[in-house]
């Protein structure tokens, strides 16, 4: 029996992070309840993880212990290579889930919309008008496009999010500016109305909504509260009367804020805590209509980019908001905010996939002709590269994006963690790589101060990197947990343990561990197949080494953070090609071979990218960089500006 | 007698902005797999036309009508987007579809025309890849109905039709009496951007499914295509400072 193979040896104690003292005494698996003080210790910080309710208020914390409530089976990529697991079921296949008539009508959809960005809008008219033009605006809202995803039913496309990914791809291609102004409005404006909202209040918004007449708006972020979301200060009272909650604060930054009659607005509100039986205060949201009364907006801010974006202050002064406008639950309106947050994400990456494939057709119509030193630049080394990495840039962003539509349309409820690295991914802009002149008023320029806004709104990339890290640390901590408890039920779940310390024997002795993507990925793909098994591997290792060793505490590590972060994304990212580029493989695709050499070129990079990442994080001089940075840090705060002395004396 | 339906008779042809257009090897005609395909730009225009007569009430029912494979349904669709209330589509393809030329279109539209009791025929005046300008002609002919070709302007006046036509020498205005047939020309209107929601809508419309033989149109081909040539490549030009340097190298070359 399997029980009395298995014996406690020095090699396996320290495989299970069991203290050497103990290691001396052979015994059976079944005496290893004994061992628990130590391994229940360790297991303690991850256990603490989990419980851990939000310290500092970050959006990532309060989001990570929303996500608490859900199944523990995830079927989602991302969450599962935080544990060093492989769950192929999402992302292998590359999802394909239009039916015929939904194939058949994006293929409607697709020519008509191409045509109106390339002939009627004129994204340069609208940058220095800095608004969209009125003909434009009024064409698109005959157009449909202000209710993509609306319900047919309610006077919407009624588009599934993958339809709504090539159409935003469409409209990022040609114009950002379009595109946020189309964006706040459906894509975060009034998506908590799809998502939450009741029967009623769909019926009387959304059609509206839907055709453009009233145009809505997100409204999160106040003067004092952007990244750290939850310490907005607007605040909702109810009213003697009962009926109404009365509205007073102040946002900012709010897209559309302008132009929007229909507002999404999240205010705190004093409630009743059952558990402590004390006031605490909590978000709710609320659908609040300009013709309320008492809501007012600044003038349109001023910006380096998207400027045909209204972007301006909103504020609300006594506004009487009724009860039946409440948006979701009373008190659950920060999980609203991060549920349409989350539901956008997507399309940030769709439209960037398209702003790409723009660029890049510019960057090798100019590589293309240009000659200097007597030849066509393109056939330079330097200039070669450059197209090169804008193309797997734009090949990752785009599979990501048609990845993460394709598994929310099919009915998953958890990509969150793909979602966040998708926006990520998507807003580090590649125009750097591109060598023309950006001239005013050469489309590219425009394209290049557009791009900046991306990395920070919607979730800045700094904290949507701690999102992801923590979502999955806290998934991988529950599953040190379930081995914890495991332990102390050693006889009742001997197969769950043998194959924990067999995997992690495996592991110390440098064996795989049996993990493969054989049968998942194309064989002509294979080696980078094994490259991303062993950087999985890996990565899975080394999120477990930094939850022993820094325990509740990793919240702070941000350093840590970000690597752990950054290496998740290359993950995904090479998982994404791989899936993608098997299927052009698989289907004999033109340009199959093409897609291979994309694939495997970026499977070889990431690799090593993750593997210094991992590197680094058990490295003690990077501790010592880190510990460094922060001193070179709080010097320069202390000093108010650079400390180190002019080098001529003065 | 109001007007009771239009037909719009539309042609796919292969999209003018394509970059390349290569001639096949064997030089029997051009490359059309995988080249974009889209509603000739000339149709898109008799579509236009046929809708904003019917918004103006002046006839009930617009068809729209293709012949062709598979394909042409898209054509038909963004037809019925547009704004046309039901489509026809007439099966052709293969070889078939390779020979077709302007005289057995004509005859299709003619039957097609004959027995629903059109009143009025548009197409466009020409297809902008073979640029043939004949299948209107052919059409009405075949009809015994007057045409109104080139047509920039439409007006519809009782039983006539007033038709103002560009020419070589500017515009020469024409009363014709329907049922006829009118070919669109490029400033006769500016056609309209199919909407999300009219494409929507366009689903429910209906397109029957015909073919030739059920018109009784033969399909045999008169015309045989000998030979197609890519148009000699432009040589490159030479510069020259003076004019008896023009002079000198000019008659160097035979030229003077």
């Amino acid at each position: 029996m399997l029980l009395g193979k298995v014996s406690l040896t020095p090699a396996l104690c320290t495989a299970l992070r069991i203290s050497p003292a103990f290691s001396g005494i052979q015994k059976q698996i079944g005496a290893a309840a004994t061992q628990n003080a130590r391994l229940y210790a360790s297991s303690q910080a991850a256990e603490a993880v989990l419980d851990k309710q939000a310290v500092g208020t970050t959006t990532a914390t309060k989001a990570a212990t929303a996500k608490k409530a859900q199944s523990v089976e995830s079927q989602s990529f991302a969450v599962n290579m935080f544990k060093g697991q492989i769950n192929p079921s999402q992302v292998f296949p590359f999802p394909s889930v239009m039916n015929e008539e939904q194939t058949q009508f994006l293929q409607e959809l697709v020519p008509p919309v191409s045509k109106f960005f390339e002939e009627v809008n004129d994204p340069a008219k609208n940058d220095s008008l800095e608004k969209v033009e009125d003909s434009t605006m009024e064409s698109l809202k005959e157009m449909g496009a202000f209710g993509l995803q609306v319900p047919q039913d309610l006077g919407g496309v009624g588009l599934t999010n993958t339809q709504y990914a090539r159409l935003v791809e469409i409209v990022g291609q040609h114009d950002l500016g379009v595109g946020i102004t189309l964006g706040a409005h459906q894509s975060i404006g009034f998506k908590g109305i799809l998502l939450v909202g009741s029967p009623a209040q769909k019926a009387k918004y959304l059609p509206k909504l839907a055709t453009g007449e009233t145009l809505a708006a997100f409204c999160l972020t106040e003067p004092a509260s952007g990244s750290d979301a939850a310490s907005i200060k607007t605040l909702a009272t109810l009213s003697p009367c009962g009926k109404h909650y009365i509205l007073n604060g102040g946002k900012i930054w709010i897209s559309n804020g302008g132009l929007a009659e229909i507002f999404t607005v999240f205010a705190k509100m004093p409630m009743m805590d059952e558990k402590t039986g004390q006031m605490k205060d909590k978000i709710t949201a609320f659908i609040v209509e300009r013709s309320f009364g008492g809501v007012t907006h600044g003038p349109p801010e001023k910006k380096m980019g998207i400027k045909a974006s209204n972007t301006a202050e909103v504020y609300f002064e006594n506004v009487p908001v009724p009860i039946e406008n409440v948006l979701g639950e009373v008190g659950g309106g920060f999980k609203v905010a991060m549920a349409i947050l989350n539901n956008g994400r997507f399309g940030m990456a769709a439209a960037l996939s398209g702003t790409m494939k723009g660029v890049i057709t510019q960057a090798v119509d100019h590589a293309a002709n240009r000659v200097q030193f007597g030849s066509k630049i393109h056939t330079y080394g330097a200039i070669q590269e450059k197209l090169a990495r804008m193309t797997m840039l734009q090949y990752v962003t785009e599979s990501m994006a048609y990845m993460i539509s394709g598994n929310m349309d099919s009915g998953s409820k958890d990509y969150h963690i793909e979602a966040a690295i998708s926006k990520i991914f998507a807003s580090t802009d590649i125009l750097w790589l591109f060598p023309m002149v950006c001239i005013q008023g050469s489309g590219v320029e425009r394209v290049m101060r557009d791009l900046r806004i991306f990395r920070i709104f919607e979730g800045t990339n700094d904290i949507l990197r701690l999102f992801v890290a923590l979502n999955g640390f806290q998934d991988a901590g529950k599953h040190l947990k379930s081995l914890q408890k495991a332990l102390k039920n050693p006889l009742g779940n001997a197969g769950l343990l043998a194959g924990e310390i067999t995997k992690r024997a495996k592991r110390t002795a440098g064996l795989s561990t049996g993990l493969t993507l054989q049968g998942s990925v194309h064989p002509e793909l294979s080696h980078s197949g094994n490259l991303a098994v062993k950087a999985i591997e890996h990565f899975g290792v080394t999120v477990e080494d930094m939850l022993l060793k820094h325990g509740k505490n990793i919240l702070h590590e941000q350093f840590v953070l970000k690597r752990v972060a950054d290496s998740a994304i290359d993950l995904y990212a090479m998982v994404v090609v791989l899936s993608r580029a098997s299927r052009s493989l698989s289907q004999g695709h033109a340009s199959a071979q093409h897609e291979k050499i994309l694939c495997e070129t970026w499977c070889i990079e990431a690799y090593d990218r993750i593997m210094k990442n991992v590197k680094d994080l058990k490295s003690s001089s990077t501790t010592q960089v880190f510990k460094n940075m922060k001193a070179i840090s709080a010097a320069v705060v202390e000093n108010g500006g650079i400390v180190a002395p002019h080098p001529l004396g003065f | 007698m109001s007007p009771a339906s239009v037909f719009v008779c539309l042609s796919l042809t292969l999209l003018s902005d394509y970059p390349v257009i290569r001639v096949k090897p064997d030089n029997s005609g051009v490359v059309t797999d995988g080249v974009k395909h889209s509603m000739n730009p000339f149709c898109e225009i008799a579509v236009e036309e046929a809708v904003k007569l019917k918004e103006k009430k002046f006839i009930k029912e617009v068809v729209a009508v293709s012949c062709g494979p598979t394909q042409v349904t898209e054509t038909i669709r963004t037809a019925l987007a547009m704004g046309c209330d039901r489509g026809i589509h007439v099966e052709v393809s293969g070889k078939d579809y390779e020979a077709m030329g302007p005289l057995q279109i004509a005859k299709i539209f003619a039957a097609l025309a004959k027995k629903e009791e059109a009143s009025l025929v548009i197409l466009g005046k020409q297809a902008i890849d073979d640029d043939c300008n004949q299948t209107g002609q052919m059409t009405a002919a075949l009809l015994d109905w007057p045409q109104g070709t080139f047509a920039s302007e439409v007006t519809i006046d009782g039983e006539k039709v007033k038709v103002v036509r560009e020419i070589d020498g500017g515009l020469e205005t024409i009363k014709i009496s329907m049922p006829a047939v009118l070919t669109a020309d490029l400033r006769l209107n500016t056609p309209r951007y199919a909407t999300l929601p009219n494409i929507m809508k366009a689903k429910k419309k209906k397109i029957a499914n015909m073919k030739p033989a059920d018109l009784g149109v033969d399909m045999v081909s008169r015309v045989e295509v000998l030979r197609v040539d890519e148009p000699p490549t432009r040589l490159a030009g030479v510069k020259v400072e003076t004019v008896d340097d023009l002079v000198a190298k000019l008659k160097a070359n035979g030229t003077i």
